[in-house]
């Protein structure tokens, strides 16, 4: 099964969950930046939640399936029509040979999600899929999508028997977005941790699957920011010397020289992987554990759902 | 050594045992990583050791934090044993120095007085430990070097330096792996591909392991770059 791409829109590359295991040798994670709508995609469409899909970004493709397939869009609405008809997301189409999908820009939201039945087959580097722009590794020749290529799908997809997602499967939206203090909030003073939890910030253009740079208050730190550099866990909030903070994301470096003062839970980064340049954003503080039953429901939603697709076979 | 654990979020934490660089700290750091890896503990996903600290990102449904903090002190106590987990290993990396490939050796000469071929002496004549590998992929961060060959950094850095280029900058000196805008002073080349992400393991080296440099000529280089190209050169190593 092949899909060939006619134009790729802003920002289109092959992402599954991530490069995992490799960062002590200084290669990012890469990934899906919202690993919920990715999941979700695979999951309507009977994959592994791992399998590799498209990820848009603010602007979604136009493709032609070569062959019948199976696809599902999550994530931000890019108004998607299929041989002219709308498709929603969150379900389940199935393509004929020569249908054309054609994506339109998303109003609200930054990122969607297209998994086909099966699985993007592009070849699985250093135990993953994904795309690397900087090494150039991963996806499609490591790098975004063009107009002209052709992208294949493994066979033997396997799609469930109801098509839709339930309406409790969106997302809700998170905000403000949870964070737990640390490793270096200690470098900032009583206030400079108010601030960061009490202000308003901007999401700026500068924003990419590195980091997402944020416009406003700076948090006051005792004695600046800069550290020996240490490792970057995904979702940790760097502030620099000029104060604004940048949230270190998917193909963030693996070690840094600046103070983090607070954690992005994992359960919110989908909510922040929407976020699109101009919006605002405000953090709320967490605790570990409110982080990991946040997580945890999450994920028995996303098995939930699993369920529920495949209902109709063990009736 | 003693030690703090910084909370990085739900899936990670900070082992560190120091904010300075320290010696001892980095070599904490590499024995507690390789302690970690030896015991392949189910939940643990990535282990980063650095100058100062080992970051280690885990699934907190497979392994708590409570099991992690347990892991840890377990490791500390087998790492200060004398018996290394892991064996440490030199990599001999041939370099072209000069020329079109170290085009600020000359400038560094004006700056330190020091003829060109007394640079790249002083250069090989040390072995240099890897303290951390990171920000890119393979880039290793070397310590040791002669500070009499020191020299500041580019003012404005370089949009592409090409992959293989040593350079020094301020008291460090390392090679990049991968083209990448940079602002150190660039002293050679080497046709050694130390990053490849078809190779197990694609990067050659770990934090801990050691670097020694050694001159070749233009046509030694391109003999090598042309067997790393057919696959048929090996780095020459050895354990330390």
């Amino acid at each position: 099964m092949c899909i060939r791409i006619e134009h790729p829109g802003p920002l289109t590359t092959v992402q599954d969950l991530g490069r995992i295991g490799h960062m002590h040798s200084g290669f990012q994670q890469s990934g899906a930046m919202d690993w919920y709508a990715a999941s979700l995609a695979n999951i309507l469409c009977g994959n592994d939640e791992n399998c590799a899909v498209l990820e848009m970004t603010m602007g979604g493709i136009t493709c032609r399936f070569l062959e019948p397939a199976a696809f599902a869009l999550c994530g931000a609405d890019m108004h998607a029509f299929l041989d002219g008809e709308a498709v929603p997301v969150q379900r389940c189409v199935r393509a004929h040979a020569g249908s054309v999908l054609k994506m339109g820009m998303a109003e609200r939201g930054c990122r969607t999600y297209m998994a086909v039945a099966g699985g993007l087959d592009v070849p699985s580097v250093m135990g993953s899929r994904s795309t690397n722009l900087r090494c150039e590794i991963g996806g499609l020749e490591g790098r975004r999508l063009g107009a002209g290529d052709i992208l294949s799908v493994f066979p033997g997809g396997n799609v469930p028997p109801e098509a839709s997602a339930p309406d409790w499967a969106e997302p809700r939206e998170q905000t403000p977005i949870r964070a737990i203090p640390g490793p270096q909030d200690d470098f900032f003073t009583k206030e400079g941790i108010r601030t960061f939890f009490f202000a308003t910030y901007t999401v700026t253009p500068a924003s990419d699957r590195m980091g997402m740079k944020l416009s406003g208050p700076a948090p006051q730190a005792k004695n600046g920011t800069d550290i020996v550099s240490d490792g970057i866990a995904l979702g940790s909030v760097q502030i620099p010397a000029g104060g604004q903070p940048i949230i270190l994301l998917a193909d963030r470096q693996t070690v840094g020289g600046y103070a983090k003062i607070a954690t992005v839970i994992r359960a919110d980064l989908p909510a922040l992987a929407q976020l699109r340049p101009g919006d605002s954003i405000r953090f709320v503080r967490a605790t570990e554990k409110e982080a990991l039953s946040a997580l945890r429901e999450m994920r028995s939603t996303l098995a939930e759902i699993k369920k529920q697709l495949w209902k109709k076979v063990s009736m | 050594m003693r030690y703090k654990i910084l909370p990085c979020g739900e899936c990670a934490v900070t082992v560190e045992f120091s904010r300075e660089i320290d010696p001892r700290a980095g070599d904490t750091a590499v024995r507690l990583a390789g302690e970690l890896r030896s015991r392949n503990t189910a939940g643990i996903l990535e282990i980063i050791p650095t100058y100062r600290s080992v970051t280690v990102c885990y699934d907190p449904f497979i392994l708590s934090l409570k099991e992690l903090k347990k892991v840890t002190a377990a490791c500390m106590r087998s790492a200060r044993g004398t018996e290394q987990s892991e064996s440490k290993r030199r990599f001999y990396i041939p370099v072209c120095y000069g020329g079109r490939f170290g085009m600020d050796l000359e400038y560094i000469a004006r700056e330190t007085g020091l003829d060109m071929r007394e640079i790249v002496r002083r250069h090989i004549s040390r072995e240099y430990p890897i303290n951390m590998i990171g920000f890119l992929p393979g880039f290793p961060y070397l310590s040791g070097m002669d500070e009499t060959i020191a020299v500041p950094r580019l003012e404005n850095p370089r949009e592409r330096i090409p992959a293989g280029s040593v350079g020094i900058g301020g008291k460090q000196t390392g090679v990049y792996p991968i083209a990448s805008p940079g602002g150190w002073r660039l002293i050679g080349r080497t046709p050694v591909r130390l990053y490849d992400p078809h190779r197990n393991p694609p990067v050659l080296y770990k934090a801990g392991d050691r670097i020694r440099f050694y001159p070749v000529s233009e046509q030694e280089y391109a003999r090598i770059e042309t067997e790393v190209l057919t696959g048929s050169y090996a780095v020459k190593t050895e354990e330390v």
